[in-house]
């Protein structure tokens, strides 16, 4: 693997050479990855992977190709490189394409620790020990699973960009069951594996497990409830996806269009996005190799901004933020350092809120209902709870929710003072929620 | 090549494994997408490399690697079993293997015509001429076109002494069409022939050709741009019918996840959840569905997403009854899970990549085919909701709670379909919606659908699934959920 700035620059400096294109993108992403996953409180599976690949965007005009290998040998580079050419020459002109983009000066991201990228296959088992050893001792039953990943990213195009960071992540996360219908859960994410706590992760998820037993079935319809930072993480995905690129924006399919300067949300609630927040998973540079600049997509509920790449920012003449994904996608450009401002309250402090309602530990398979209305529909999972005069007094059901994104956050009544990273298909950091009303529409069956 | 799995078997057997299995494999794809009119993107990606898979101490070790050679088949050999290790310091149950004849041969996926052999710029157009199309019809704000095709090489060698060649391909393509009306913050998409992503198979280029793209690019608009005013799809208690895509959509949720024995065995629970179909429901009679409902898996369908010649354990393709006549039979079975149930391998393991590990992954899990056909079907139907292809899905972590949403439906009045609908969801339990199944089409109106996005497993594999199926109808089903 090419795992210092030098080796990565000579790579892409030489792809860059070989090509015959009006303009040249080349994108390097080496990793060393590690996964050992854990069920009926034993390791079962357990994966390591070296891998690399190189991504060539060749520009013939208003013509763009890509093409990628991950076969670094001279022969594959110099192929590679004349395939991106080939692919763009065999395609109509996109009159919309402008230019890849022009040099930034770019802040270094504190993401990345040595200690994760040495941790040994050793060192995962003991962690994953912690949290079976605690559910053996409870007479529970835990799955999950503890990666550790190294990798090395580079940008480098021929008007002069050349970005290189290496990167670290570590995520643990566990289900652990008490029965059929009784379950707890666990994540916690660091660019330091060795910061991760897993007697805490265990006693979580554990002390959950244990209270989830013997759930009850209660009415349908719609609730007070309590969102746990996981099941608010889950939903801020959700309106990622909705609607929060600028080429959903453009193509006016978002919930934002029309809507920017309006007061869509509680006024406490702001979501940005920031790759230098150390709560996250700090990245300097998108994957243009342009800097990363804080976005807050709603700024005190009110609808402020969407993210950019280069084509979405030079089609509507705005600043690019530097949030493209690898070329080529449809979707556009994306949050992946997504956050929540934290509140002032503590986790007590939002159950004493409640008369009657629901505390929610996380959401499960949720998925989108209607884009622009932000209607999403999901299971509850690992930790439902009935409410009552501000104490959890029983477990629930898992239960069925259909509900609509923007009127949830608009019925934000407070905020969690404590915030946890967790991830799904992209990183997110979230506060709990105390929220006036969610639509509960089914429950699991028996 | 085989001197570097050669090197790496004997490396891993010297260091003390038990078994081993080394695969070795290249990949090669091209994907084209057209949006609004342009080229959105094409891209043609190869990735190659290999692993080892080994038993140590009753426990898995895998490692993987890019760099293909015999220096590096020694390290990634060793890391393997130095893994391996590391799993026995937090052991589950000793693996066993169920028993299997060293397999050697030879699979190449049949085909009419290479899809990587059809000039790029042909493959282009055609999805531009289908964009064209869509967009003709006044009212369509986004459309988009893609195709993917993709020639998987792969050589797979084990300690027990078997040694395959398999060369794979897919094929498969889509377009869809939006309709956008911001006033009502309402969107309608359609799509062809299918939705979320394509329609694909084990085929060649033949297959895109017959989908006849263009022809299909107006009606699909047209219908979009009709679904902006539609009537809101009612709440209750109906009878529905759903079409083939939506069906093959509900057996791959709802039975082919439900019936992999490794999530029934807890192995998925930290990640996607158990299944209802417990170990204590195979033999015992148990009801999954009606008389009607007859499933299977079968890996050796000409044509299917889900076919090939041996999975990625060396066992060979096969066909395995899930449900027959609504009484649960069988579930997808890997060498290490089937013998915690007494039973041998039915062959349906895949992994994503040279990189993944391999593990249970549905073939063609398929609703066999009835006797009627689909007009009769909405003739013999007084009052009901006809649903075509899915937008929405959800369901439990035990795969019993689900909800789908689909692009359109109709209303079923007096045998005949009637006004259009928009924003169709329904939901149900899984076994008392399939047990409410009370007629099934017949073969005529039966296609195997591809599924190239099934996601499962940490790290995220995505496998490519097919599902035959036909038109179906269910009896008092709840749709129209939530607050619109």
């Amino acid at each position: 693997m090419f795992s210092n700035e030098t080796s990565v620059r000579a790579l892409l400096q030489k792809v860059l050479s070989h090509s015959q294109a009006n303009q040249t993108e080349a994108v390097y992403l080496g990793t060393e990855s590690a996964l050992t996953r854990f069920a009926n409180n034993g390791i079962h599976q357990n994966v390591a992977e070296s891998n690399h690949e190189l991504r060539v965007r060749a520009v013939l005009g208003k013509r763009v190709g890509v093409a990628t290998t991950n076969r670094l040998d001279d022969e594959s580079l110099r192929r590679v490189t004349e395939q991106a050419l080939e692919i763009a020459r065999l395609q109509p002109e996109n009159p919309e394409f402008h230019s890849l983009p022009e040099p930034q000066p770019i802040v270094p991201a504190a993401g990345y620790s040595d200690r994760t990228a040495q941790f040994s296959p050793e060192e995962r088992a003991q962690r994953v020990g912690i949290i079976v050893r605690l559910a053996r001792e409870r007479g529970l039953e835990a799955a999950g699973a503890f990666s550790t990943n190294a990798s090395h990213v580079a940008v480098a195009n021929s008007l002069g960009i050349f970005a290189y960071e290496p990167r670290t992540d570590s995520e643990c996360h566990a289900v652990v069951m008490a029965d059929e219908r009784g379950s707890g859960y666990t994540q916690r994410m660091a660019t330091d594996a060795s910061t991760l706590d897993f007697e805490a992760l265990a006693y979580e998820a554990v002390e959950k497990a244990q209270r989830s037993r013997n759930p009850i079935d209660i009415p349908l319809g719609e609730y007070q409830v309590v969102l746990d930072t996981y099941a608010v993480g889950d939903m801020l995905q959700n309106l990622i996806f909705m609607g929060l690129s600028a080429t959903a924006v453009q193509e006016e399919r978002s919930f934002m269009n029309g809507q920017f300067g309006k007061q869509l949300l509680e006024p406490r609630v702001t979501i940005y996005d920031d790759g230098h927040d150390p709560a996250g998973l700090p990245q300097a540079f998108d994957y243009e190799g342009v800097p990363k600049q804080r976005v807050v997509m709603f700024n005190h509920g009110i609808a402020n901004a969407v993210v950019y790449d280069s084509y979405t920012a030079a089609r509507e003449g705005k600043p690019n933020t530097g949030h493209a994904l690898p070329a080529p996608n449809s979707f556009g450009p994306a949050p992946t350092n997504t956050m929540m401002e934290a509140g002032d309250a503590s986790m007590g402090e939002l159950l004493k809120g409640v008369e009657r309602g629901l505390y929610v530990t996380r959401f499960h398979y949720t998925n989108t209902v209607h884009p622009i209305k932000t209607l999403f529909t999901g299971m509850t999972r690992d930790g439902t709870f009935l409410i009552e005069h501000g104490e959890l007094v029983s477990p629930v059901k898992n239960l069925r929710f259909t509900q609509s994104i923007l009127e949830a956050l608009a019925n934000v009544q407070a905020i969690g003072r404590d915030r946890v990273q967790c991830s799904d298909y992209v990183t997110i950091v979230a506060p709990a929620l105390r929220i006036g009303r969610f639509n509960f529409t089914g429950i699991t069956g028996s | 090549m085989r001197d570097v799995a050669n090197r790496a078997l004997n490396i891993a057997q010297q260091f003390g494994a038990s078994y081993v299995d080394v695969r070795i494999m290249e990949r090669t794809s091209e994907g084209i997408e057209v949006k609004n009119g342009r080229v959105e993107g094409v891209s043609s990606g190869t990735s190659a490399g290999f692993n080892v898979r080994v038993i140590v101490n009753g426990a898995w070790g895998f490692a993987s690697s890019a760099r293909i050679d015999e220096a590096e088949a020694v390290r990634v050999a060793t890391y393997a079993v130095q893994i391996a290790r590391a799993s026995a310091l937090v052991a589950g149950e000793p693996v066993q293997l169920s028993p299997l004849t060293p397999q050697r041969g030879y699979y190449r996926t049949p085909m009419e015509r290479d899809p990587f052999t059809v000039p790029l710029n042909r493959k282009v157009q055609l999805l531009l001429d289908a964009d064209a199309a869509m967009r003709s019809v006044q009212g369509v704000a986004i459309t988009s076109g893609e195709m993917e095709y993709s020639h998987e090489h792969k050589i797979f060698v084990s300690s027990e002494g078997s040694d395959i060649e398999q060369d794979l391909f897919d094929t498969g393509a889509a377009i869809s069409a939006s309709a956008v009306d911001p006033s009502s913050s309402e969107i309608q998409t359609r799509s062809y022939p299918n939705s979320f992503g394509r329609q694909a198979g084990t085929v060649g280029y033949e297959f895109i050709e017959a989908m006849d793209l263009v022809n299909h690019g107006a009606r699909i608009g047209e219908e979009a741009v009709k679904l902006l005013t539609a009537k809101q799809c009612p709440s209750g208690l109906k009878t529905i019918i759903l079409d083939g895509p939506q069906v093959a959509l509900q057996v791959h949720e709802s039975c082919g996840h439900p019936i992999e024995l490794d999530r029934v065995l807890g192995m998925e629970a930290g990640f996607v959840g158990k299944s209802f179909l417990t170990t204590d429901k195979l033999n015992s009679n148990y009801r999954y569905g009606s008389d009607t409902v007859n499933l299977t898996a079968d890996a050796t369908i000409p044509g299917a997403l889900g076919t090939f010649g041996w999975d990625d354990e060396g066992v060979p393709a096969q066909r395995t009854a899930i449900v027959s006549n609504g009484i649960f039979t069988g579930y997808l079975m890997s060498r290490d899970t089937a013998p915690m149930l007494g039973l041998t391998s039915n062959g349906c393991v895949r992994a994503d990549g040279w990189n993944r590990l391999p593990m249970i992954r549905m073939t063609n899990v398929s609703l066999e085919p009835a006797t009627w056909t689909l007009a009769d079907l909405i003739a013999d139907t007084d009052d009901g909701i006809f649903m075509s292809i899915n937008k929405s899905w959800s369901i439990d972590d035990r795969r019993l709670n689900f909800q789908f949403g689909v692009e359109m439906a109709y209303e079923i009045k007096n045998g005949k379909l009637g006004e259009m609908l928009k924003n169709a969801t329904y939901t149900g339990i899984t076994p008392q919606f399939w047990g409410s199944c009370d007629a099934i089409c017949n073969r005529d109106e039966w296609s195997v659908w591809g599924t190239p996005n099934c996601g499962k497993g940490e790290p995220m594999q995505v496998m490519r699934t097919g599902h035959g199926a036909a038109p179906a109808r269910f009896r008092n089903v709840q749709v129209g959920v939530g607050n619109w």
